[in-house]
């Protein structure tokens, strides 16, 4: 819910966010998996890739943490070499959808009248594609993989992003600043580029935080669906789907691992997002 | 304005695929070589050589009569294939609807109404389960419940047993649908049931001395109505496309596993007919949502855009 009352912020006065304890545990398992997602390859104890199908579904051993998957290739290996994928995804998904929507945005809030019209009843439309459902098409188009399903998803976002920050855009507008500096005769780019979209940057860092989370979801839904990473790739959510067996027969470790990957992953990026949010004064 | 929407949807599906890479022509005929003839006529039936904004038309106008093609996979119509897997879904997604609708809405009134130790710990609870994604419930809810405790079927293909048989394997499904949206669902309703109660008119109403239950009904509930039929639609609505994820995890024959199938074998015609009812859906249970603000909030006219 919005409030009517809101402090003017400028770059200078902005009290730092204030993370608490979950907000630093947050930001440790983040930490952690940004670091396994650069430097996994090198950290995995065995090789990734190597299947050896006479130890399939073996349990934990020493020097194999968390055993050995369906095709017998080392777990916690996989998950390391599938951290770069599982989180550079979501991260091309919010750079471009936040590029998209902030452009968007901008342009709505500033233009106003018929230019805004147009772009809000276009992301209208976008709104009743879900994220899934335009991955599935952009897998029957371009088969599948991880690009197309990156690039889906951004555009599927671009109407939540663009519906947000336009309306952050649209305060800013009509702060007596922004007229000042139009008198002055500054050009619309510098006004927009220079001064609006810093004064916005808190906002957008926020909801750039809370969207990596739902991008790291579908995209491991999608990879799971068979329409994103392929195997024998490792990647989270392919892990998931082709372990899905064990679950069945008594061999849950391999599939519940990647899947609890996930879940903190997420679970640690809502609560610094909730804490960003907070530090902007919202709720 | 939902009619435009629909139709420029409708419009993106089939520009989207019209742009596939590879012929219809090849796709018809499975890539074989086809005498002169035949090509002719396949040209003729699917006016192959006509405009884009023809065949759009042909499309459209065809899709409107229930004729939505050919598989080429399955060699059957679209409509047939997909009105019979239409029911495995809408029961899914309206069993997980009740779920969020129940246990969500109803989680979030208690915890708003009651601060203290079930607030604090459905808050913790709501927060983790928000971030369980569908398919990572559906693994633990099979490992916990069909595998190890052995209450519910784990794999929902033809188990038969009647109305009572469908329940007992949709519950498994219906419950990993709804996880997630059930927490955002509860969450989204007790800040809203919180900021009303906070309102001077409540605090007006209950130094008035009107009996609290009335004060709960009439003043809390009845205002917080709007923002968790909001957070209920758009969740409900999103239902239709996770559904996909749950029906693969649980190998369950309805539209969301046949279009990941679909796109899989890039069977074009059944992705574009499945994609339309899911979009129509989409914009239908917005469509509820609407006409519900109009009756929980006469203020708001038919039309006009509640926010």
């Amino acid at each position: 819910m919005t409030t009517l009352s809101f402090t003017k912020t400028s770059r200078f006065t902005k009290a730092p966010a204030r993370l608490g304890k979950a907000g630093t545990a947050a930001a440790v398992v983040v930490a952690i998996a940004v670091f396994a997602a650069i430097f996994g390859p090198w950290l995995a104890p065995g090789n990734p890739d190597l299947p050896d199908l006479q130890i399939a579904w073996v349990g934990p051993a020493a020097g194999h943490l968390l055993g050995f998957d369906f095709e017998g290739r080392d777990v916690l290996s996989r998950l390391l070499a599938g951290a770069q994928s599982a989180m550079l995804g979501p991260l091309a998904v919010v750079v471009l959808a936040m590029a998209g929507g902030t452009a968007f945005a901008l342009i709505s809030a500033w233009r106003r009248g018929a230019t805004d019209a147009v772009i809000s009843s276009g992301m209208d439309v976008l709104f009743a594609f879900p994220g899934i459902l335009l991955a599935v098409l952009a897998a029957t188009v371009f088969g599948a993989g991880l690009v197309a399903a990156a690039v889906a998803l951004s555009i599927a976002y671009l109407p939540y992003v663009a519906r947000v920050l336009r309306a952050a855009a649209l305060k800013e507008r009509n702060q007596p600043y922004v007229q000042a500096l139009e008198v002055q005769g500054a050009s619309v780019p510098r006004i927009c580029l220079t001064h609006i979209l810093p004064n916005m940057s808190r906002m957008i860092v926020a909801q750039a935080t809370v969207l990596f989370g739902y991008a790291m979801v579908d995209l491991a839904a999608i990879s799971f669906l068979g329409l994103g990473v392929q195997p024998p790739a490792a990647n989270w959510g392919v892990m998931i789907s082709e372990n899905e067996p064990g679950i069945l027969q008594g061999y849950p470790l391999p599939a519940l691992a990647a899947a609890a990957c996930v879940v903190f992953v997420v679970i640690a990026v809502n609560v610094l997002g909730e804490r960003l949010l907070e530090g902007e004064g919202h709720r | 304005m939902l009619i435009g929407s629909l139709l420029v949807a409708s419009f993106a599906i089939f520009g989207a695929l019209y742009l596939a890479p590879g012929s219809a022509l090849a796709a018809l005929s499975g890539g074989r070589a086809l005498p002169p003839a035949s090509v002719a006529i396949l040209d003729q039936r699917y006016h192959l050589n006509a405009p884009f904004f023809v065949q759009y038309w042909y499309w459209l106008d065809n899709a409107l009569h229930g004729n939505l093609g050919i598989s080429i996979t399955l060699r059957e119509n679209v409509s047939t294939l997909i009105g019979s897997r239409i029911w495995t879904t809408a029961g899914l997604v309206l069993y997980a609807s009740v779920i969020i609708c129940v246990i969500g809405i109803g989680l979030g009134v208690i915890a708003g109404l009651r601060p203290g130790w079930l607030d604090t710990s459905a808050l913790v609870t709501t927060a983790v389960t928000a971030a369980i994604p569908a398919f990572v419930a559906s693994i633990v809810l099979i490992l916990l419940f069909a595998v190890k405790l052995g209450w519910f079927p784990a794999l929902a293909a033809g188990t038969g047993g009647g109305f009572a048989g469908d329940l007992r394997t949709f519950t498994l499904p219906a419950i990993a649908l709804a996880l997630s949206s059930l927490a955002i669902v509860a969450r989204v309703t007790r800040a809203a049931i919180r900021e009303e109660s906070d309102r001077e008119h409540v605090q007006t109403a209950i130094s008035r001395g009107i009996p609290p239950r009335q004060v709960i009904q009439r003043h809390i509930l009845r205002n917080a109505a709007i923002p968790i039929t909001t957070v209920s639609a758009i969740t409900v609505a999103s239902l239709t496309a996770v559904s996909a994820v749950v029906e693969t995890a649980f190998s369950m024959n309805g539209l969301g596993a046949y279009l990941v199938q679909a796109a899989q074998s890039k069977d074009l015609a059944v992705v574009q007919g499945i994609s339309l009812v899911l979009v129509a859906a989409f914009v239908l249970v917005n469509l509820f949502a609407d006409l519900l603000y109009a009756v929980l909030d006469p203020r708001v006219k038919l039309g006009a855009k509640a926010s």
